[in-house]
């Protein structure tokens, strides 16, 4: 097993950092340190990356030094989360108005419209992390035949539920706005409401399959 | 109650932030300059954390629609509560009634307005700050608007304990007063990818200045100055990220995060602006310019604590207007 590198972000974080190539193992074993470090005296945020978790804590009350023993010793002793999160479906509706880009991407991967839905919906996705917006889920996951360049010129407002393929990733937008990812469809799911507890509707973990509730082709 | 009568362009609710949810995306939101928010709050009775208005941008112009003990922290708006002028870091019996103007800021960027009780729009997530971005949290998620009406909390303390005190104030920080038009030093622990620029990047970034962009945001600080090089391509997978860090996207000019940063991010981070000093570059103006002096984790530490320790003894002296807190 490779040995992560803990790095200072300032007085008040450290990274956690397993290398340069994701996989999901280490996603793995960053969520069940995740739930650990959430118990740590003094340690405010956890944030999940890609392949890396992000501690911040409180600088005065923290002894920063133990705080990196103790997520080295994490590392050593966790084990692979084996707990699946849970299991969130997807409606969408593809193509047409929902999903201006759909043509696009059928141009630059040489698949049928169709085909694309088909593919799209065949995955079962991982949420590997929340980032950029509230509740913005980063997936693992996608077909790598759809794999389509983000568009030349961003839109300057992409709508709230948009789905979209931007390189070799794919995800939805929880809130309107600007973005380069090309857009397949469209879901009516609410993904972050700040009056529920939680307030995400997904979260690192979490299994998520896309279900094609209209196909405008 | 206060009415909003003249809104400025970027004026909003903020406390002292959100933390516990950036692991869903949820940034910190919260005042930029957390030292004038904090002060403010403490004159009027408040705990320092309270929900104050964030005014950037004036000129604006509001009316108590009750008694209220009020301060003014952070920048020189040359305000004027019904037309005589309002100093900053006193606090002051406003009457029901009585109108608070704010100008154009002479001297800084941001002014704080704490009023004893707080203001008190719901509590979202553990904090009443605003989050533009994301448009929740302060008053409706969104900036004050000409109509609103803010409500304040209950004070903690018998009421005349707070009315009747007689107008009092204390002395801000020195940086409050210092000369703009030097360059404002930002001291900075070198960042995870400091060594991957080359020696002619690591030489500008703390040896020139760096210009304020009108660019600039709650969400990040652009600063122009010379351009920083990478030695070697750098793709970072995402990672986490917070207020203060200084990300050098490939066009080579430095942004530094600010209280609604997104919660990851990927450009390398060639340093990280220390928490003492995110409040002065708060109050830096557009155009102006900063240097960046190089420090250490424990020098950080130890000039939020004597920070702290300026706030711990306003506190202190302030008990006298809180005498019930228990």
């Amino acid at each position: 097993m490779t040995q992560p590198v803990i790095q200072a972000l300032g007085e008040s974080a450290l990274i956690l950092n397993t290398g340069s190539s994701a996989t999901l193992e280490h996603q793995q074993r960053l969520w069940a340190i995740a739930a650990q470090a959430a118990q740590w005296p003094h340690v405010r945020d956890i944030v999940p990356g890609m392949n890396n978790l992000t501690i911040l804590f409180d600088p005065l009350a923290a002894d920063p030094q133990q705080l990196e023993e103790r997520l080295q010793e994490a590392w050593d002793t966790a084990a692979v989360s084996q707990k699946t999160g849970r299991k969130i479906d997807i409606p969408v509706v593809y193509g047409g108005d929902s999903g201006p880009d759909l043509e696009e991407v059928a141009r630059h991967t040489g698949l049928a419209p169709a085909e694309i839905v088909k593919r799209h919906t065949a995955t079962e996705y991982i949420v590997y992390f929340i980032g950029f917006q509230p509740g913005f889920p980063y997936l693992g996951g996608l077909d790598p035949k759809l794999a389509t360049p983000r568009r030349s010129e961003p839109r300057v407002i992409v709508p709230a539920g948009s789905v979209g393929i931007g390189g070799s990733q794919t995800g939805i937008y929880p809130a309107a706005s600007p973005g380069g990812w090309q857009l397949i469809g469209h879901s009516a799911l609410q993904l972050f409401d700040p009056n529920e507890n939680p307030p995400t509707l997904l979260q690192p973990g979490d299994r998520v399959r896309f279900v094609a509730s209209e196909v405008i082709l | 109650m206060i009415k909003i009568i003249r809104a400025g362009r970027l004026n909003s609710v903020q406390d002292i932030g959100r933390s516990h949810f950036r692991h869903l995306g949820i940034c910190q939101s919260g005042a930029l300059d957390r030292t004038a928010l904090s002060i403010a709050n403490m004159l009027v009775g408040n705990p320092p954390e309270a929900a104050a208005i964030e005014f950037t941008l004036g000129p604006c112009e509001l009316r108590f629609t009750s008694d209220c003990r009020i301060a003014l922290g952070g920048a020189d708006f040359g305000a004027t509560l019904d037309e005589r002028p309002l100093s900053r870091w006193w606090s002051v019996q406003a009457r029901n009634g009585q109108t608070l103007r704010l100008n154009a800021a002479l001297h800084g960027m941001r002014s704080y307005l704490a009023v004893a009780g707080g203001f008190n729009s719901a509590l979202q997530l553990g904090s009443r700050s605003t989050d533009l971005q994301a448009g929740f949290g302060g008053h409706a998620g969104r900036t004050l608007t000409e109509g609103d009406s803010l409500s304040v909390g209950e004070l903690n303390v018998p009421d005349a304990a707070v009315h009747a005190a007689p107008s009092f104030g204390v002395r801000a920080p020195s940086w409050y007063e210092a000369d703009d038009s030097e360059p404002m030093p930002i001291r900075v622990i070198p960042g995870p990818e400091y060594d991957s620029f080359t020696v002619a990047a690591h030489r500008a970034f703390w040896n020139e200045t760096w210009t304020l962009t009108p660019q600039s945001n709650r969400m990040g600080f652009r600063l122009s100055g010379p351009e920083l090089k990478i030695k070697k391509g750098n793709d970072l997978l995402s990672h986490g990220v917070l207020p203060g860090v200084i990300q050098v996207p490939p066009a080579g000019q430095p942004i530094v995060l600010m209280a609604d940063a997104q919660t990851t991010g990927g450009y390398p981070k060639i340093g990280v602006v220390i928490g003492a000093d995110l409040a002065r570059l708060a109050q830096l103006r557009f155009n102006r310019t900063l240097q960046f002096v190089e420090c250490d984790a424990v020098q950080a530490r130890e000039a939020l604590r004597r920070d702290n320790l300026y706030l711990q003894q306003i506190e202190a002296a302030m008990h006298w207007l809180r005498p019930a807190r228990k």
